[in-house]
């Protein structure tokens, strides 16, 4: 899967009613959630994103609510993977369990800026900065979470694992 | 070496005599919980996987509190989903209006969650529970949506911080200010990721009401579970209220901490925390008078007995500010019939406060005190971010029952004592 796009920058503790406030969670419809994606950090975000483009954050990103409305909303939006310095737990298992690419690399979230067009390797954890030449390594995902991510996600994962009951 | 008692609880959950912090385990599931939010995107993956009955009718709990009773068209049609599917698969904890509560009011009033449970919920303040001894966090809807077909869910055994609080609270201090100073001491990631165990004199001190509150908050500090051991007092608590056997465990003196932070809960005074974050906390006598525009009392974090008694104990025979709305929602029904009971609803009108059915309505800006553009209310509620109680130029501020109450009287952030003397 080839992840190329422009760089979102946000800052540190992107919570989860930025993301995606609550007064738009009375339907869980991923396009109706893209349209308001952002919405209270950056109002035209949604309108202004690319397909592929690409969120870069601080640390705590995707902290409050459990809401997989915030994941949905990204990944319907047509961001392709969004790097932070570190992850609020539940953002990180929400954005695993519906196949939304993360990646964890502080280096990355420190210096990557607005516009920089950026190329991921998942498998690697590879985040090359096309703009400046820059090359990043995040550490990959421990085997566990590999298995759920190459099922397509949790609910493919919990599939196979029933057939196997059976 | 010993175990946490997180430790102890996943192990048990996960069929081993032992487990260690960094260990991926996969385990057995004791309630797993979703409200009119999460759980129709939980029955959307759940259908996906062809099945026609839950691991467990009696495990599954389905509580429509957040945008209840129905706020607008679209919002009728999520519990339509949610009332439908537990009528289909014969769920027998689903709790509707008039019968219902916040969830994390509800769970433990009801007996449905005991010492020594494992729970996952689709609602991020799911680690309340952890005060009774339960090892119980929040996770998202797909991962309730396996977790209702299997039974099941893997964990990463966290580390666990030991927070240590000595001595007795002051007057008016309560589970939410030993929180709040706590948060604005490690900030709201200073637990990622971790559990936090609450423990000293102060805690053993503390009411159950106050004691989740605490745990309610440890979601705030980035925590995946918050957990207090089980005493006399959670065993009372317990006692008449379970549907299981239950286990009270507790903590090896030689369980391994990554950090142990102490405090003295008699230096702690009244909180407040500012916008945006709860984590922004100062004592309530440095707020610098305030002016707010809407009071609410209630949520998952205080919509209690004891929060409410402690409102009416401010607010009888005085007056709400004429410039502010304050509202009063009781936790579950049982908290608003005892409530009317006491007399306390009767105060509450007295003063001018508008009294609400259980919702989480304000405190997500779901309904029920949604803020205009640059309003500013006084909530204790659990968060304050930016748009988090209405439009995105309002502002929140967090503090304690009592604070609260005061504050609607005054019309500004206020010390109880200024109130009542």
């Amino acid at each position: 899967m080839e992840i190329r796009g422009h760089v979102w920058k946000f800052g540190d503790d992107v919570d989860t009613d930025v993301i995606i406030p609550a007064r738009y969670l009375n339907t869980s419809d991923p396009k109706e959630l893209a349209a308001h994606c952002m919405e209270d950090a950056d109002p035209g975000f949604a309108q202004k994103v690319k397909k592929g483009d690409i969120i870069v954050a601080g640390k705590n990103f995707g902290c409050g609510s459990s809401r997989e409305h915030a994941p949905l909303a990204i990944k319907g939006a047509g961001v392709s993977c969004v790097i932070a310095a570190s992850f609020a737990r539940i953002f990180y298992r929400n954005a695993v369990n519906i196949g939304l690419p993360i990646l964890e690399c502080p280096e990355a979230a420190a210096e990557l800026e607005s516009g920089d067009e950026v190329e991921v390797d998942l498998a690697k954890g590879m985040i090359k900065n096309l703009s400046k030449s820059k090359t990043y390594h995040a550490a990959p995902f421990p085997a566990f979470m590999q298995e759920i991510i190459k099922a397509g996600g949790l609910i493919n994962y919990v599939q196979e694992r029933m057939k196997n009951r059976a | 070496m010993g175990m946490t008692i997180t430790e102890k609880i996943l192990a048990a959950h996960a069929g081993k005599k032992q487990v260690r912090p960094g260990e991926l385990v996969n385990c057995r599931l004791d309630v797993v919980l979703a409200n009119d939010i999460t759980a129709p995107v939980a029955i959307r993956e759940f259908t996906r996987l062809g099945l026609d009955r839950v691991f467990d009718p009696e495990r599954v709990v389905l509580v429509p509190d957040h945008f209840t009773p129905n706020k607008d068209i679209k919002s009728a049609e999520q519990c339509k989903v949610v009332r439908e599917f537990a009528r289909k698969l014969g769920i027998s904890n689903y709790f509707e209006v008039g019968r219902m509560g916040i969830e994390h009011c509800l769970l433990p009033e009801q007996g449905l969650v005991v010492p020594g449970d494992l729970v996952i919920g689709a609602d991020s303040h799911t680690c309340t529970y952890g005060a009774l001894g339960a090892f119980a966090t929040g996770v998202g809807s797909t991962d309730v949506a396996a977790g209702m077909a299997l039974g099941e869910c893997w964990f990463k055994v966290p580390e666990s911080i030991k927070f240590v609080y000595h001595g007795k609270p002051g007057r008016w201090v309560t589970g939410k200010d030993l929180i709040l100073y706590t948060i604005g001491d490690i900030g709201v990631d200073g637990a990622l990721y971790k559990a936090m165990e609450f423990t000293g004199e102060a805690i053993a001190e503390l009411s159950m009401d106050s004691r989740f509150t605490i745990c309610n908050m440890a979601i705030e500090a980035g925590a995946k579970n918050g957990i207090i051991a089980p005493d006399e007092k959670t065993k009372a608590y317990v006692e008449e209220r379970a549907k299981r056997p239950y286990q009270l465990l507790a903590s090896d003196p030689d369980a391994a901490y990554i950090e142990v932070r102490e405090y003295d809960a008699s230096e702690i005074d009244l909180q407040v925390a500012f916008p945006h974050l709860p984590e922004n906390t100062r004592p309530v006598r440095e707020a610098g008078g305030i002016e707010i525009d809407q009071v609410v009392i209630g949520s998952c974090t205080n919509g209690r007995m004891e929060d409410l008694r402690i409102a009416a104990q401010i607010l009888e025979g005085k007056k709400v500010h004429p410039r502010v709305r304050l509202i009063v929602i009781p936790g579950t029904q049982e908290i608003y019939l005892n409530a009317l009971r006491e007399g306390l609803l009767e105060i509450f009108v007295e003063a001018g406060a508008a009294v609400s059915t259980p919702t989480c309505g304000p405190c997500l800006g779901g309904h029920m005190g949604v803020l205009a553009e640059g309003e500013r209310a006084l909530a204790t509620t659990n968060r304050n971010f930016v748009g988090r109680m209405g439009h995105p130029e309002s502002e929140v501020y967090l503090a304690g029952p009592a604070v609260a109450a005061a504050s609607a009287v005054t019309g500004y952030i206020t010390h109880p004592e200024e109130v009542v003397k």
